[in-house]
């Protein structure tokens, strides 16, 4: 078991070292890094894995994290397997959607 | 009742991260079955209930999303006359070769202003339902998983979605059945229809273009539609809303995600489409009750979780 802190939520959560960490944040209850497909494609949790950390990463959509961005820590929450306690920043991919920036403007 | 044109949606290719488990998962989970593979590694899948060979093409690359959306015309002869005029409007056409897609006829190839690329095509090599056409049974046995009966339609999201929906609408002959409009009356989602459904196809005003929202499986009942949710929980799949109700559609519907996070649906119901009928309209304030009828408010994830 590996703990994971998410600096902009201030949250902490245990995640196995077999399941990745926006499952084991779901399946706690625990909120702090949005969740999307769930499946390396649609770059909603996207994070940075910073300061010391060991971990190793599922296939993640090329679209969403490139081969810089995985250099820089920068990777999918739900294909990041910890292997060892890891200090994440949310970067999310939050795009305003057409609809909703007009509907909640009113 | 005839059908002229375009008859219905004919196949979708989308990519995916891996291709064995996708495979696994449209068979062993969503139920489609396999019936080809080519040279260039797409694999090919049928619902049981459809006839054509099939309606699913899958391809590996490193990211997910949609490649094109495939219609099936009446006849050779609408493929020629729709080439045109898809020309004469201003759109890039080519003509795909016989077979470039395996046992497909020609397709005719085009793009749209929402960046989507889309195909007609007039043939397609029979492979059945397992029945037959001679006094045949109501359905066949040992089907898998979610045991979907057709590839049914696909939500869409561009930009300029509008122009998506005027070409469709002013050259391939679709009415326009429901449109949400944004709190400046314009076309925000528009849902067509090219046959007796409530929908065919829908798009979405969105700010990248040839983006997937989802493609959608037909069942009969809700309670095939809660057996499906059944399956998502016993096999970790990842499950978006429901099971719930649309208020665009009457569809009763679930949104889940392939292991590439390409959104699925599968839903039951909607209401038969005549083109004498009048579109409806749904107001901005009202678009959670329109997506969602039951929790009625927005969901953000519904409306940026794309691939």
């Amino acid at each position: 078991m590996f703990q994971i802190f998410v600096e902009d939520a201030n949250e902490s959560f245990a995640c196995a070292a077999d399941k990745n960490v926006l499952k084991a944040m779901e399946k706690l209850g625990r909120k702090g890094i949005p969740i999307g497909c769930r499946g390396g494609g649609c770059g909603i949790c996207r994070v940075q894995v910073i300061g010391e950390g060991n971990y190793h990463t599922g296939k993640m959509s090329r679209e969403q994290v490139t081969e810089e961005d995985e250099k820089k820590g920068i990777c999918l929450a739900c294909k990041l397997f910890p292997e060892s306690d890891l200090q994440l920043k949310v970067l999310g991919k939050w795009q305003k959607q057409f609809i909703t920036d007009t509907v909640s403007d009113n | 009742m005839s059908f002229t044109g375009v008859m219905r949606p004919g196949h979708v290719a989308i990519r995916v991260l891996d291709l064995a488990e996708a495979v696994e998962y449209y068979v062993e989970r969503v139920g489609l079955i396999k019936t080809d593979e080519d040279k260039q590694g797409r694999v090919y899948l049928k619902a049981w209930d459809e006839l054509d060979c099939f309606s699913l093409v899958l391809r590996e690359a490193d990211s997910p999303g949609i490649d094109f959306m495939g219609f099936k015309v009446h006849k050779q002869s609408d493929l020629d006359e729709f080439e045109g005029k898809l020309k004469e409007y201003g759109q890039n056409v080519e003509r795909m070769p016989a077979n470039e897609l395996n046992k497909c006829g020609e397709r005719v190839r085009f793009d749209s202003p929402s960046g989507h690329t889309f195909e007609l095509y007039a043939e397609k090599e029979h492979f059945g339902d397992g029945l037959g056409r001679l006094n045949p049974n109501p359905w066949p046995e040992g089907l898998k998983g979610m045991q979907v009966h057709r590839f049914d339609h696909c939500l869409l999201y561009g930009s300029n979605a509008i122009g998506t929906v005027n070409l469709f609408r002013e050259v391939l002959g679709f009415d326009l059945t429901e449109q949400v409009l944004n709190p400046d009356g314009e076309i925000a989602a528009a849902f067509l229809s090219c046959s007796n459904k409530a929908h065919d196809i829908a798009i979405l005003e969105h700010a990248e273009p040839g983006k997937l929202h989802h493609i959608s499986f037909m069942l009969m009942t809700w309670e095939e539609v809660l057996r499906a949710a059944d399956l998502m929980s016993m096999h970790d799949i990842p499950i978006d809303i429901g099971p719930t109700r649309h208020g665009i559609t009457r569809g009763q519907t679930i949104y889940f995600f392939d292991p590439s996070g390409n959104r699925n649906e599968v839903f039951c119901g909607d209401y038969t489409w005549y083109p004498d009928r009048e579109p409806i309209t749904w107001m901005p304030e009202e678009l959670g009750k329109a997506i969602f009828y039951h929790d009625r408010k927005l969901n953000e994830n519904f409306l940026g979780v794309v691939t």
